[in-house]
C-alpha cells in the first residue's frame, strides 16, 4: 500500500529549496498540475527544474517561473513562454537546453541504473562540446549521462493502491521515465482504485516506482485549440 | 496558392504508401493536408502517438490527445501510444522511413540549421537533432531564399547546427536540390524559373542533373 496523501501540498511537503524535480508532461499534457499549484503555494525556491517544457505564461512550470522558484531549467523546447526568454535574457534562470531524445533517453537511463550512453544526436552542433565522441561503425555518436532527480512529480489517468499507474492517450511522454528516475516520486492520479481493480496486463509504470500519491482532478488546460474547419 | 501552399504539396510526393512519416512543426505539418486519400501512411508525433488522425470536430476535443506542436489532434484506427523514450527509440533506431523538417540554413554538405539565432531567445531545438540521424531519409523544406532576398542554402552554415551531414533533400518553393558527395544537384525546378535562375539565387555552386525536370510543379 501506498502512501495516499490527503493534498497535493501535504505531497509535496517535505521538498525544500534547493531540490532538483523532473516533472511529467509533454507541453501542458500529463503534467502534475496540483502538485505544481502546491509548489507554487509553499514557495519552495532555488530549484531546478528537468522537464520536457516549462509550460505557459500562466499555467504549469510556467507559475514556478513567473514565482522565481525556478533557479535552473533543463528541458528541451522552452519557447511557449515569454517570462521565460525575459529571465534567461536578464540572467536570473540557468538554461541547459537537451535535444528531446537524449532528454528521455538520459532520464530512462538514470532511473535504469545507466550512468551514461552514446546517442548521435548532437553530433557537430554546440551541444556536442565537452562531450566524448566516439565512432561505432563509421558513425560519431556523443557520450550522455543518465540522470536522476531528488523528487519526481507525475500524473496518470489511474493509479491503484499498490502505486500501478495507466496514463492516457499522449498524457503518458515523459511520465513513466521520470517514475523510475526520482528518488522519491509523487503521482497525482485522476482516478484512484483498490488493489486489483486494475488489469495487471495493462499497468504502464509499475508500483515499485511510486513513493507517494494524490488524487485530483485535473482542468487539462488545452494550449493549442485546433479543430477540423 | 501560396509559396508554403507549393512546397506541402511538393513535399507530399516524397511520401510513399507504407511509409512511417515525421512531420516537423510549422510548414512540415500543412504536407499532411496533401497526403492523397488512396495513399496509406502513418503519421509519428515523437510526443508518443504512432497514427496522428485529422482534427477533431469540436465535440471530440481530447485535451490528452496532442501532436507535436501541442494542436489538439485524432488517433487514427490502428494507432498506438507510448511514452517518449520508446519513441525516440523508434525515431534513433531507423524505423521511420521519412522525416520533413523545416529549415533557416542548408549548407551543400547537408548540414542543417533550424533551432538557433545567436544573440536571438533560444527556444531549444526540441525533437529536430535526434530526428535527423535517426529518419531513413530527411527532407527539408523551406523558402530559397531570406527576406533579404539571400540564399538560405549556403556552402557553409552560418548558424549554429542542428545536425551536420544530415539532409538527403531540399525543396523550396523554386528548385528541388540533392545533397551528394559531389555536391548538390538540381533535380527539379518550379514553374516560373530557369536552372540559370536557380544558380543565381543559390550560392553554392550546382551539379545540374541529366534529366533535370523544369516546370515541375
Amino acid at each position: 500500500m501506498k502512501s495516499i496523501e490527503s493534498s497535493a501540498l501535504k505531497a509535496i511537503e517535505e521538498i525544500n529549496d534547493g531540490s532538483t524535480l523532473m516533472v511529467g508532461g509533454f507541453g501542458l499534457v500529463g503534467i502534475p498540475e496540483k502538485l505544481i499549484l502546491a509548489l507554487v503555494e509553499k514557495g519552495t525556491k532555488d530549484l531546478t527544474v528537468i522537464s520536457n517544457n516549462c509550460g505557459v505564461d500562466d499555467w504549469g512550470l510556467g507559475l514556478l517561473l513567473k514565482n522565481k522558484q525556478i533557479r535552473k531549467m533543463v528541458g528541451s523546447y522552452v519557447g511557449e513562454n515569454k517570462e521565460f526568454e525575459r529571465q534567461v535574457l536578464s540572467g536570473e534562470i540557468e538554461v541547459e537546453l537537451i535535444p528531446q531524445g537524449t532528454l528521455a533517453e538520459r532520464i530512462r537511463a538514470g532511473g535504469a541504473g545507466i550512468p551514461a550512453f552514446y546517442t548521435p544526436a548532437g553530433v557537430g552542433t554546440p551541444i556536442a562540446e565537452g562531450k566524448e565522441v566516439r565512432t561505432f561503425n563509421d558513425k560519431e555518436y556523443l557520450l550522455e549521462k543518465g540522470m536522476t532527480a531528488d523528487y519526481s512529480l507525475i500524473r496518470a489517468a489511474h493509479g491503484d493502491k499498490a502505486g500501478n499507474l495507466i496514463y492516457n492517450k499522449t498524457a503518458r511522454n515523459f511520465n513513466p521515465m521520470i517514475a523510475a528516475a526520482g528518488k522519491i516520486t509523487i503521482a497525482e492520479v485522476e482516478v484512484l482504485h483498490e488493489i486489483g481493480e486494475l488489469e495487471a496486463d495493462r499497468i504502464h509504470t509499475p508500483g515499485i516506482y511510486v513513493q507517494k500519491m494524490i488524487v485530483a482532478q485535473q482542468e487539462k488546460r488545452i494550449e493549442r485549440l485546433t479543430v477540423q474547419s | 496558392m501560396n509559396s508554403r501552399e507549393k512546397i506541402a504539396r511538393r513535399a507530399e510526393k516524397e511520401i510513399e504508401a507504407g511509409f512511417y512519416v515525421n512531420l516537423g512543426i510549422g510548414m512540415p505539418t500543412m504536407v499532411a493536408n496533401y497526403i492523397s486519400e488512396h495513399k496509406s501512411v502513418v503519421l509519428q508525433s515523437e510526443n508518443g502517438l504512432l497514427g496522428i488522425g485529422p482534427y477533431p470536430k469540436e465535440s471530440d476535443v481530447d485535451p490528452d490527445l496532442i501532436n507535436a506542436g501541442k494542436e489538439t489532434v485524432t488517433a487514427i484506427k490502428g494507432a498506438s501510444y507510448f511514452d517518449s523514450a520508446e519513441s525516440f527509440a523508434m525515431i534513433r533506431g531507423g524505423h521511420v522511413d521519412i522525416a520533413i523538417l523545416g529549415g533557416m540554413e542548408v549548407s551543400e554538405k547537408g548540414d542543417l540549421a533550424n533551432w538557433m539565432i545567436p544573440g536571438k531567445m533560444i527556444k531549444g531545438m526540441g525533437g529536430a537533432m535526434d530526428l535527423v540521424h535517426g529518419a531513413k531519409k530527411i527532407i527539408v523544406i523551406m523558402e530559397h531564399v531570406n527576406k533579404r532576398g539571400e540564399s538560405k542554402i549556403l556552402k557553409a552554415c552560418s548558424l549554429p547546427l542542428t545536425g551536420k551531414g544530415v539532409v538527403h533533400r531540399i525543396i523550396t518553393d523554386r528548385a528541388v536540390l540533392d545533397v551528394t558527395e559531389q555536391g548538390l544537384k538540381l533535380q527539379e525546378v518550379a514553374a516560373g524559373y530557369t536552372i540559370k535562375d536557380i544558380q543565381a539565387c543559390t550560392e553554392p555552386d550546382l551539379i545540374i542533373a541529366e534529366n533535370v525536370r523544369t516546370e515541375a510543379y
